[in-house]
């Protein structure tokens, strides 16, 4: 199904992404994981086609997207939607807006200048907020929402384009720990209620352990692990963050662990 | 321990020392830069009275003849003002005109032309430089050049006048407009761009609404700059109120009462777009 193949990315001397292989045949929920610096992001970015490539290739279906330039680009990325950290919406338009730019890619330019979206789209954005529990925040602006309830509505952004592939760079990184949750569970509804593919990159172990199928582990660009959660070992993941034998999984999974304490699902399917 | 204060002091010393040395070496830069300046100064004048005919010691009392001339002749005529008003407010209307039409075609090539060129929202990075260039050389060309060249290709009127004010104004405003997007959030336009938009849906839509304050303030700013400009190219057949100014002036005595009549409309007019532009730029850059 997704395909990708000796992907290489360098920024001069250094080599961001190394020789990165691997195939995946269904729909399953990934995480990716590693240290600050080993390329999970530009990973991410080159699938999406906002970086290029130096070299190797990505195919979808039996369609190679490595290349692609233009109108043919701008229909794969719509197709592998993205979320980021920073949640990267608009923030000073309203939330129903900011979902109804994943339908861009549809849009002309002039009907974007007028902000013409057809209704039928409208209350599909308001439907989706609905489904992610922030329908009622659909006039404010962007801005005026919390860190968790922005996620989702990048998440509804996502959703809006209707894609096969959902990308997402740390989505909980910079989210307290009951967000995170509220925003990790998103993402796992999505991938089994719509069978779309779900790729994330994740900061701690534990919230790979916990949401993902399979978890391939980066370091310095390569990839230096890919296969189920339980074969995650203490060894394995000492492998993947390149620590010493002091290493302690606690170092990496700070944000659960309190989650943990605080305790609950219950708190959080409000 | 005694040696390590005592070592100690003396770096301060030491440092005390050197700080003052720079200071007085900066003093010295700063004296220096001066004296060449008031000594290039003063040299420049004296070629610039070299060469004038005149001269500029003999000739600068005449200076005052002028505006007396064309006062005394307007307080005899007073009557005659709102007449004379009435007759050239149309021509005003005109320059107004030029200046509007220039500022609004300026400001959108200049948009265009700074996106083009601010490093992480260009669509051609490579062509950075190429608009960079582009931009310096359409603002180092003065309007008056540029007009003169199209009146002697077009003949007179107010499309010239208007070409190259719009020439000029993108220029200017891309420069200013760069850099004020060079300062935007990018997240916003990878966040569109992610999406498989396009360049232009992008910038409309994650730079426009960030920039837009700043962008009209300097774009008021420029049509301030632009109505005597547009005035100013009047003189050289451009139409307008400034064609009106030079052909009343150029009448010499008899004609002065309508100069001045004309003076007072552009005076008027500078004076009113000052204040409308600027309480307009505070509330957009406070908003
Ligand atoms: N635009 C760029 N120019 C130069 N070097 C870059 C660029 N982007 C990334 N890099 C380098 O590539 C390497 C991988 O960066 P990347 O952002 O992909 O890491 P990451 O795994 O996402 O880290 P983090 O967990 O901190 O987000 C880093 O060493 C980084 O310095
Ligand atoms: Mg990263």
């Amino acid at each position: 199904m997704l395909k990708i193949d000796a992907l290489t990315k360098s920024f001069g001397q250094k080599v961001a992404v190394d020789n990165v292989t691997f195939d995946v045949d269904k729909p399953m929920m990934i995480g990716i994981i590693g240290r600050s610096g080993a390329g999970k992001s530009t990973l991410l970015r080159i699938m999406n086609r906002m970086d290029n490539a130096t070299s190797g290739s990505i195919t979808f279906g039996n369609v190679d997207v490595t290349g692609a330039t233009g109108a043919v680009k701008r229909q794969w990325q719509s197709r592998c939607a993205m979320i980021f950290q920073q949640f990267n919406l608009v923030p000073r338009m309203d939330v129903v807006s900011n979902v109804l730019h994943g339908t861009l890619n549809r849009r002309s330019t002039l009907a974007t200048m007028f902000n013409l979206y057809p209704q039928d789209e409208i209350h599909k954005a308001i439907e989706i907020l609905g489904r992610l529990g922030i329908a009622e925040h659909a006039p404010k602006r962007a801005d005026a929402l919390s860190g968790g309830q922005q996620q989702r509505v990048a998440i509804a952004r996502a959703l809006m384009q209707d894609p096969e592939i959902i990308l997402a760079d740390e989505p909980i990184a910079s989210l307290d720990p009951m967000n995170a949750q509220v925003v990790m569970d998103a993402l796992r509804r999505i991938h089994e209620e719509d069978g779309r593919m779900v790729i994330a990159n994740l900061h701690t172990l534990d919230t790979a352990r916990r949401y993902c199928d399979r978890v391939i582990g980066m370091r310095d660009g390569q990839v230096v692990f890919d296969g189920a959660p339980e074969l995650l070992t203490t060894d394995a993941a000492r492998d993947i963050y390149g620590a010493g034998a002091d290493f302690s999984e606690e170092a990496t999974s700070t944000q659960i662990e309190t989650l943990d304490q605080a305790g609950s699902l219950e708190l959080l399917s409000a | 321990m005694s040696d390590a204060t005592h070592t100690g002091s003396n770096s301060t010393e030491f440092i005390q020392h050197s700080y003052l040395a720079l200071v007085r070496r900066r003093r010295t830069y700063g004296g220096l830069t001066l004296a060449i300046f008031v000594l290039l100064m003063v040299s420049g004048f004296m070629i610039a009275d070299d060469r004038n005919a005149g001269g500029f010691w003999s000739g600068w009392h005449q200076v005052l003849d002028f505006p007396k001339d064309v006062f005394s002749e307007a307080w005899e005529k007073r009557a005659e003002l709102p007449a004379s008003l009435a007759k050239y407010f149309p021509s005003l209307i005109e320059t107004i005109n030029i200046a509007v039409a220039s500022t609004l075609i300026g400001a959108l090539f200049g948009l265009v032309l700074s996106l083009l060129s601010t490093r992480g929202l260009a669509r051609w990075p490579r062509a950075i430089p190429l608009f960079r260039r582009l931009m310096d050389i359409l603002r180092a060309i003065p309007e008056i050049v540029v007009a003169l060249v199209l009146i002697f290709v077009l003949g007179g009127g107010p499309i010239p006048a208007m070409i190259a004010i719009a020439l000029h104004t993108a220029g200017a405003l891309g420069k200013m407009f760069s850099e004020v997007a060079e300062n935007s959030d990018l997240k916003p336009v990878d966040g569109l761009r992610s999406t498989g938009a396009t360049w232009a849906q992008s910038m409309m839509l994650g730079v426009l609404p960030q920039v837009a304050p700043n962008f009209l303030s300097y774009a008021l700013l420029r049509f301030e700059i632009n109505i005597r400009a547009s005035a100013i190219l009047g003189f050289v057949g451009a139409g307008g109120i400034g064609a009106e100014l030079s052909r009343a002036m150029a009448w010499g005595p008899g004609r002065f009462d309508e100069a001045a009549a004309i003076f007072l409309l552009l005076f008027g007019t500078i004076v009113f777009f000052d204040q409308v532009s600027s309480r307009y730029r505070n509330k957009l850059t406070e908003g």
